[in-house]
């Protein structure tokens, strides 16, 4: 009952990460230039990245590997969410180096708490049980409240108070999920949940095998748990946090939330429903497809009428959760098909690249503007032609237009609902793409269609740029050459079921 | 027995959500989620003494079977670290909260829905 140096090895990612965000901290107390720490941060990213391949790489050969007695496990999947996550912190640390500067002589305390928070979000996608479950996503939010309410404004605490109280709030109703899933099967293993199920019935004889999960507490478990996930998917509803904490938030932290933190987020869910209730995929299934009805529907229609732009990019962030909940509902009913897992895996990764181009352009015009009405992006496409060409793409492909990898991500998702025998839900998703048009392309014509109110020209820095350029590339590659990474999104949805 | 202590946990549960619901001062909100993690630690280690697949007869005894027995105890522990860790950024948000607005109701608390 040791710690080996094998433990060690496999959660050498998220190790690497811990210690470079305490680096940072140490470092900043020794050195005067301050911006100096963000350089630090953006180039030690190369460790956990070169981790994660590495382990990529033995996985690939010979599996997956338990990690602390079965806490943790490293196979494909885990691997695919955790390089994804440590190439949004690189291309986010990039981008936001002018945004930081105002939280000057704090910028260390910021880069750090983003660092542990990607850690947790690590963890969280290689958790093999409910403990490791629960400590992940807790040092994956924590670190988020205090990001959330880093400028010190009046609003950015508002937001920061808003996030922790319902966090809070989610993680207790998750848990007493957790404690009835354990208390029905009496185990917290993720793997032996499924097979531990028939014995609920000798638990709560009243309950028999007939109900929908086998009885009542594992339906409550389920619920709960359900519930508790949804706060972090912004599913519908458990959505209302979303648009006050993107508007009140610093952008970059908006940005962290809408991408990594949901990627995590539809890892553990796929990978507690798929591995631990894979049996009672039926029951659940139509749960997640009236959910990502009702989720989609809600963000599109409430993102209509909004003024602000991070306000309008929280609704979207709703809507996108809603196509990628199809994804999750697509489950095969003979259970042999993973294509629904697939691609959400392959959404997430597109969505990353899109969302992440679309908050860096808005980074850095609100950055210049100081304005982030929608308003104030008036002839945006006169005063910064390039970043407006960025934004204006990343707006095309969420909304699902060829030749971007929205356009691909949702064919994918639509195509993994109608062969699971939901194909109204794929023609709810494409009603719903229809309406998202209306706010995505009013944005894009604000933008080039009206006159501009000052005429200054806006620019970036060179590393926001390159992070713009970064993401803009993903979203055309992925979207006329996405067989690569489906590729990968299979190999890794494959792990999910031994 | 285990009836009993869940009937104490579930009814601990629901004040919780009651408060967190109705309360509109933030200090008794965050009370109020502490009712409720304190309710799933009341669950947790009522499940860990009753449900248990462990057969503390089997060979090696309590000592070999230990780990089963004790895991719901383990993650109540966990549970408490976190909820202390919550609490303690909730106090420090509250603080400069505080210092801003003179006000700790959460109703007042709304810029951005105004």
């Amino acid at each position: 009952m040791g710690l080996s140096a094998r433990d060690l090895l496999l959660v050498s990612p998220e190790l690497a990460l811990v210690v470079l965000a305490i680096v940072i901290v140490l470092l900043d107390l020794v050195l005067d230039r301050k911006g100096f720490v963000l350089a630090v941060g953006i180039a030690g990213l190369a460790v956990p990245l070169a981790a994660a391949l590495g382990l990529w790489a033995i996985v690939a050969d010979g599996g997956p590997e338990m990690a602390f007695h079965g806490a943790l496990v490293v196979d494909a999947f885990a691997l695919f969410f955790k390089l994804l996550i440590v190439g949004i912190l690189g291309l986010l640390l990039l981008s936001s180096a002018d945004y930081i500067e105002r939280f000057s002589p704090h910028q260390a305390e910021f880069v750090a708490l983003v660092l542990l928070s990607a850690a947790g979000l690590m963890l969280l996608a290689g958790a093999a049980d409910l403990i490791a479950v629960f400590v992940s996503l807790e040092l994956a939010s924590l670190p988020v409240v205090a990001l959330v309410a880093f400028s010190k404004s009046e609003r950015s605490i508002e937001a920061g108070i808003k996030y922790l109280l319902l966090s809070g709030l989610s993680s207790a109703v998750l848990l007493y999920g957790f404690a009835f899933l354990y208390g029905a099967t009496g185990t917290v293993r993720l793997v032996a949940l499924d097979p531990a199920l028939p014995t609920i019935a000798t638990m709560l004889p009243a309950a028999g095998g007939a109900l929908p999960f086998g009885g009542f507490a594992v339906l409550l478990g389920v619920v709960l748990a359900t519930a508790g996930f949804g706060f972090k998917l912004s599913m519908v509803p458990f959505q209302m946090w979303t648009p006050d904490v993107y508007e009140g938030a610093p952008t970059p932290v908006a940005a962290f939330l809408a991408t990594a933190s949901k990627a995590a987020a539809f890892a553990i869910v796929l990978r507690l429903f798929y591995t631990a209730l894979g049996g009672a995929s039926a029951d659940w299934s139509i749960m997640f497809a009236v959910l990502a009805a009702v989720t989609m529907t809600v963000g599109n229609v409430v993102a209509i009428a909004q003024s602000n732009v991070k306000r309008l990019l929280g609704y979207s962030a709703i809507a996108q959760a809603g196509y990628m909940l199809i994804g999750v509902a697509a489950v095969a009913s003979d259970g042999g098909s993973l294509l629904g897992a697939e691609s959400v895996l392959f959404y997430l990764g597109g969505y990353a690249a899109m969302n992440l181009a679309a908050f860096f352009a808005v980074i850095a015009i609100t950055n210049a503007t100081g304005d982030d009405r929608i308003e104030a992006l008036a002839g945006v496409g006169r005063r910064t032609p390039l970043i407006a060409l960025v934004l204006a793409f990343a707006l095309i492909s969420l909304t699902g237009i060829p030749p971007t990898v929205g356009f691909m991500g949702k064919l994918f998702l639509f195509n993994a609902a109608v062969s699971a025998d939901l194909a109204w839900l794929a023609v709810v998703g494409v009603l719903n793409s229809v309406v998202s048009a209306y706010y995505y392309m009013g944005i894009v014509r604000t933008m080039y269609m009206r006159e501009p109110a000052e005429p200054r020209r806006i620019g970036a820095p060179v590393t926001a740029w390159v992070a713009m350029g970064v993401a803009t590339a993903g979203v055309a590659v992925l979207g006329v050459w996405p067989a690569w990474l489906l590729d990968i999104a299979r190999t890794a949805a494959g792990s999910l079921v031994p | 027995m285990l009836e009993r202590l869940l009937i104490l946990s579930v009814v601990l549960f629901c004040i919780g959500l009651y408060g967190v619901l109705s309360r509109r001062h933030i200090i008794a909100i965050l009370m109020s989620i502490e009712l409720m993690f304190n309710a799933v630690n009341v669950a947790l280690v009522a499940f860990s003494r009753y449900v248990t697949p462990a057969d503390l007869g089997a060979p090696g005894g309590l000592a070999e079977n230990a780990r089963y027995v004790l895991t719901g105890q383990g993650l109540a522990v966990f549970v408490i670290v976190a909820a202390a860790a919550e609490v303690a950024l909730g106090l420090a948000l509250v603080i400069a909260l505080m210092r801003r607005t003179d006000t700790l109701d959460i109703t007042a608390v709304n810029l951005m829905r105004r």
